[in-house]
Order: structure tokens, then sequence, then C-alpha cells
């Protein structure tokens, strides 16, 4: 899924489409306002960057395929390409050639910022309606009013720990206080954003601090989760970023409780319940992915079909399943295979989302609304996340 | 070729010569100086923080955050450790098996075992590294099976896991070179030794390992560089253990000019290895 190997290919990839966007023709200049419409029936080739298993055709399982029906029915032609991280899908983005995207809120904000999406206009979108309300109009996919996209699914980085070798915690506490019983066999997100992890556990042990948003931090706040992260290394026994090499550790018992995603908890209760996952006292992290279009397509009329087939019930539903998240159309839930879904993944369980901290990029301008002092930008997170993981 | 082309060639040594070479030279020139050159220039350029997008804009930022952070020196000295490391055990084992081979073994089974020797290549790298942390792992692997009737157990991942993953890489790039160093010993030299009354550890140390030095070096620049630059293992088996790889990797989606700047450091290092080796005269004889 978020597999590193894909980077090397991305490198290339990059470098090849930074050229062809250099020949191709400068495309329709569309500042600011979003496409007024109607959808037309104009033929035509969108490029999909996406996930791994958000926009399946069929290459990698011949059974889980929702974008040959969408190229049958509308006479667009797509091509995916698929991404590990969102830092990833930013650079990709931004070297061009592609129409639309899937983006989770740590790259949606810098793409709309850096002028590489359009506005959505959603009355051309009838499948919008369905969408759970409490993912509308959220701070990563709307920026000053405008819509910038439709949200195709979320989940929340929870905490995993394996049955019988560590007790049911309640806390992140056993992650990050250095009499864990779990010492040495605890494992972290590998990347900037998983700082905010450590605000999250902030805002409850130490109020005093007074952080509102974990990606609004300022000076006091980001020193504080540095801390926090520094006292975590001697217990960690790996930082994850490949899911499978994750789901090996936790089989050959090396790793026994950390951060994780529901996705990685059912592949390994796949044949006996072996591990648990739950969302402490906290609140946790979490994602919430977004469909949104290039400032630079070509294929306008395409592209917003796009956006209305991949958030259609039994598409979102397929999706979702796939992928192993709640699915963002409330319709959804009724059309999955395994009727349990959506309980499993609490998509409609609205109480569960409250103290789910969707990841979002820190910007200078605090994203809690303070304007007294000065946040960190995501580029110090990278430097100070790079500068700790290597001290 | 038309007729008039290859007179042409014929009559000017010159001209056929910068033919011949104009491939290879356009492969090294552009290819890898230019690569090189890209990679120094994108290091003196800065980055919009928040987009990631990078300015064309001339500073010596990136080369100050590498400096004034304690992490980047001690990341250095680790990665440069590991190297040195992987380099001697490499030399350790590979002396004595390339001996074997070249000077002990029947000539009809050389063939055998120098292609034994090379299998390990055929497999792929993560395929091997990947059997690797298997057995590193510290509770089911294979490690502490062996160990721990004696009462060890796995070390885990971690540096040690790495040396001794990357000493298992590039083992056969160290044996290859000393192999075909010892193929050339004289026979005399060492029947001359062995008349003269040297024992086997004066005739290897006098006369075996001053001839063979060149080959060790050769191989160990092999071992050197590509540990230096080594990132997958790292990720594999090091657990939360970094190197200067994993700097660049951690990097360069986000910050690419400052990616840069680290990536200059194994270059730095290599130029001066290189330079020394040169100053030493080991390469003369190669």
């Amino acid at each position: 899924m978020r597999h590193k190997k894909v980077r090397s290919y991305a490198v290339l990839l990059a470098a090849s489409t930074l050229i062809l966007a250099g020949c191709s023709s400068s495309s329709e200049d569309s500042a600011g306002g979003a496409y007024a419409g109607p959808v037309k029936d104009t033929p035509g080739t969108i490029n999909v960057l996406a996930w791994p298993g958000y926009a399946e055709d069929g290459t990698t399982d011949p059974n889980v395929d929702w974008v040959t029906p969408f190229e049958k029915a509308t006479g667009c032609t797509v091509n995916v390409k698929t991404y590990g991280t969102s830092d990833e899908a930013v650079q990709l983005m931004q070297a061009g050639g592609y129409d639309v995207i899937s983006a989770s809120g740590d790259a949606s904000l810098r793409l709309i910022y850096g002028g590489d999406l359009q506005p959505v206009n959603l009355d051309l979108i009838p499948n919008y309606a369905d969408i759970f309300d409490n993912l509308k109009d959220r701070p990563w996919n709307t920026v000053d009013g405008k819509n910038y996209g439709v949200p195709h699914g979320r989940g929340a980085n929870v905490l995993q720990y394996t049955l019988g070798k560590v007790k049911e915690p309640t806390s992140w506490s056993v992650v990050w206080e250095p009499n864990s019983p779990a010492k040495g066999k605890i494992t972290a997100y590998d990347s900037a954003i998983y700082i905010a992890d450590a605000a999250v556990y902030l805002m409850s042990t130490k109020p005093e601090l007074g952080i509102k948003d974990p990606y609004a931090l300022d000076q006091t706040q980001f020193d504080a989760a540095m801390a926090l992260l520094k006292q975590q290394k001697p217990l960690i026994a790996e930082y994850w970023s490949d899911y499978t090499k994750y789901i090996g550790a936790v089989q050959s018992g090396s790793i026994t409780v950390g951060t994780s995603w529901q996705v990685i908890a059912n592949v390994l209760n796949g044949e006996k319940a072996t591990v648990g996952a739950t969302k402490p006292k906290e609140g946790a992290t979490g994602w919430s992915d977004t469909w949104m279009i290039s400032s630079k397509t070509e294929a306008i009329d395409c592209a917003y079909k796009w956006l209305n087939h991949i958030i259609t019930p039994n598409v979102n539903a397929q999706a979702a399943e796939y992928f192993g998240e709640a699915p963002a159309n409330s319709k959804a839930c009724a059309l999955t295979a395994n009727k349990d879904h959506c309980k499993l993944y609490h998509a409609e369980e609205t109480d569960y989302w409250s103290d789910v901290y969707y990841w979002k990029t820190p910007t200078e301008a605090c994203l809690d609304g303070r304007t007294d002092v000065k946040c960190l930008p995501y580029a110090e997170w990278v430097k100070a996340w790079s500068s700790f993981r290597n001290s | 070729m038309s007729n008039k082309v290859k007179k042409y060639m014929q009559q000017r040594p010159t001209a056929r010569a910068a033919f011949l070479l104009s491939l290879p030279l356009l492969w090294l020139l552009l290819i890898y100086i230019g690569s090189l050159l890209a990679l120094f220039i994108t290091s003196i350029w800065k980055i919009d923080t928040f987009t990631s997008k990078i300015i064309r804009q001339f500073t010596l930022q990136n080369f100050i955050d590498i400096f004034s952070d304690r992490a980047y020196f001690n990341v250095t000295v680790r990665t440069l450790f590991v190297a040195i490391c992987v380099t001697i055990i490499c030399a350790v084992i590979a002396i004595p098996m390339a001996f074997f081979i070249a000077r002990v073994a029947k000539p009809k089974s050389r063939p055998v075992l120098i292609a034994l020797l090379i299998t390990p290549l055929w497999a792929s790298y993560l395929v091997k590294i990947y059997a690797w942390r298997t057995m590193f792992y510290p509770e089911k692997g294979f490690i502490t099976w062996l160990i721990s009737p004696l009462g060890g157990q796995s070390p885990g991942f971690g540096i040690f896991a790495v040396i001794v993953g990357l000493t298992y890489l590039w083992l056969p790039y160290m044996i290859l070179p000393i192999y075909a160093g010892m193929e050339k010993l004289p026979t005399s030299l060492l029947d001359a030794s062995a008349d003269l009354g040297a024992k086997s550890g004066k005739t290897f140390f006098n006369v075996i390992l001053p001839i063979t030095w060149p080959a060790i070096i050769a191989g160990s620049i092999f071992t050197f560089s590509l540990s230096m630059g080594d990132y997958i293992t790292v990720q594999i088996l090091g657990g939360t253990f970094q190197m200067l790889g994993n700097v660049v990797y951690q990097n360069f989606s986000l910050n690419l000019p400052f990616a840069a700047a680290v990536a200059l450091i194994p270059v730095i290092i290599m130029l001066v290895y290189l330079s020394g080796i040169r100053k030493s005269g080991a390469l003369d004889n190669l």
C-alpha cells in the first residue's frame, strides 16, 4: 500500500512528467472560479493519482475493478498512478500531468496554496448530497469558503496491541511512558506527521501547554512534543512506514504495541484473532481523504464525472472495503459485502470521530486560530523529525 | 558504413578514437558528471517552506543546517564506522577464501567454487535482506534458535544486524578481485619463500599480502562505497538506527536541496578515500 519501493519509480516518473509538462501546451486558466458546468459528454483522458486501493482497474485483482465500468459508461479513459506517501503525492502533483488526485489532509492544503488544485462546483456532483455531514466543509478540503473536492473515506490511527502479550490499553501512555510494560517492543509511524501523535497525548497529560489542535503547535508546544518523542525513542523497536514489514514484525513478536491502521489489524486477524485495536481515551490522529481536481486539467468534464463516480454509494462501498476504512457516502454502508463493515470502521458513529484529529499540513499561521503566536510550519516539523531520527 | 567514411576513419586515427570514445564519453560526462553537478547545484537552492517547491536562489543554508546540527555529524560518523567495519570484516573473510580457491583447491573445482561464490548475486537484494530480517527476529528468529541453548538471544535489529547484512551482501565483491589478484601470484615466489625457510605465516604476511594488496584495495572500494550509500538494508535491519542514505531518503521529497546537500557528504568521503588510495600507490599495479 504505502510501500517504499514505489518511490524510486516515482522519482523517475516525476522527472519524466516534468519534461512532459514542460512540453505540453499551457492549459485553460481557471484562476479562482470553479467550473460553471454543465458537465458535457466530452470524451477525454484523465490521469488519476491515488492511494493504492482507491482507484482499482482490475490490474491488481481482476475482481476488483471500478474503473472499467466508469470508462464504459462515460467514454473517458482513465490512467491510474498510485503513490506511497502524502509527500510523494505532493511532489508528483506539483510536477504536473495529473488531472485528479485522492489527497489526504496533510497533502491537500499544500497543493491548494501551491495553486495546483481548482475549486470544485459541488452542484455538478449529485452524489455529494449523501456524504456524511461531518466530512463536509472541513479545513482540509475547504479554503476561504471554497470547496476543493469530495470526501472519499477516513480512518483513525488506532493503538494496536498483541493479545496475550499486552493487557488491553486504554491510554496512549503504553507507547510514551518509560515504565511501559511493552518497553523495547513498541513501534511508531515513521513520518514527521507523527509529531502530532505526541501532541495529542500532551493535550490530555499536560493541559497547561494549551494545545487545542495537534497540528497547530507554537515553539513551546512543539518542543514539548519533541521532548516526548525523545523520551519514547529508547522504547521503540522500529519505526514503521511499510505496513507489510509491520505485519511481519507483529507476527514474529518483535513488536507488540504501537500506532496502526485498522486495515493492518484486520490482516493480522485474518486467520485468528491475534491483535486488538482501540482508540485510547486521549483520542487519535487519523486521515480523511478527498478527491480533488488539478488546476491544469484539460479534461474537466471527465474529471467531474470521475469525482461523481468515485463517491457513488456502491463504488464508495467497494473502495472503502477494499482499502479498509470508513466510507464517506452514507448510503455506502448498506452496500458493503461485509454487512458489518461500517460498524467495524465506525463510519456512522459521529461521536467516534469527534476526537480523531485528521492529518493536516501545519502552517505558520496557527490552524487553531491563534494570532498572538507563530506556529511551526510543516517544513520545520520535517527538519526536526529528520534531526530527531538521526540523533 | 560507406566506403568514404571507412577510408576517412582508416587514415585518421584520432577521428577513429574520437568516434569510438564518443559514446562512453557521453555517458561519463552527461550522465555521471552531469548528475553529480545537478546534485551540487540543487544543494545550493532553497524551497518554499510551505509548498516544498524549489526556489532557484543561491543559499548556503542547507550546509549551515547540516553543520549546525550535531545529529548529522553523528550520523556521518556512524555511517563511516559501519562502512569501515563492513570493509574490514569482508577482507578478513575474503582473503583466506580467495587464497583457498586460487591456490589450494584443485584447478578442476575452481570454476565450481567461483560459481558458488556468485550464486548469492543471482537472488534479489531485497529477498536476501528480508531473509536476514527473519533470522534476526529477537523472539522467533533463526539466530535466537541457534544460540538459545547457550543462553544467548538474537541481538535484534540495530547496527550489528546492519553490519552483518551488508557484509553478507558485499562479500562477493571483495572475494572476486582478491581471487583475481591471487591467481596471478607466481608459484615460484611461494616456493622461494618456503625454500628460504619462511613459515606459512611469514610467507603470507611478507609475500602474499604485499602482492595482493592492490586487489584488496580494489575490493575495499566496492564494499566501502556500497556501504556508504546503502539505506534499504538499514531500513529493514536497522531498527531505529539510521545512516546517511536514510537522511537523504527522508528528505528528498519535501526538501530536495537539503537532501542533495546531505548526499554530497558520502561523495566527498569517497573522493578523499580514492585520492588517499591513489597517493599510497596501491592502484599502480592494477
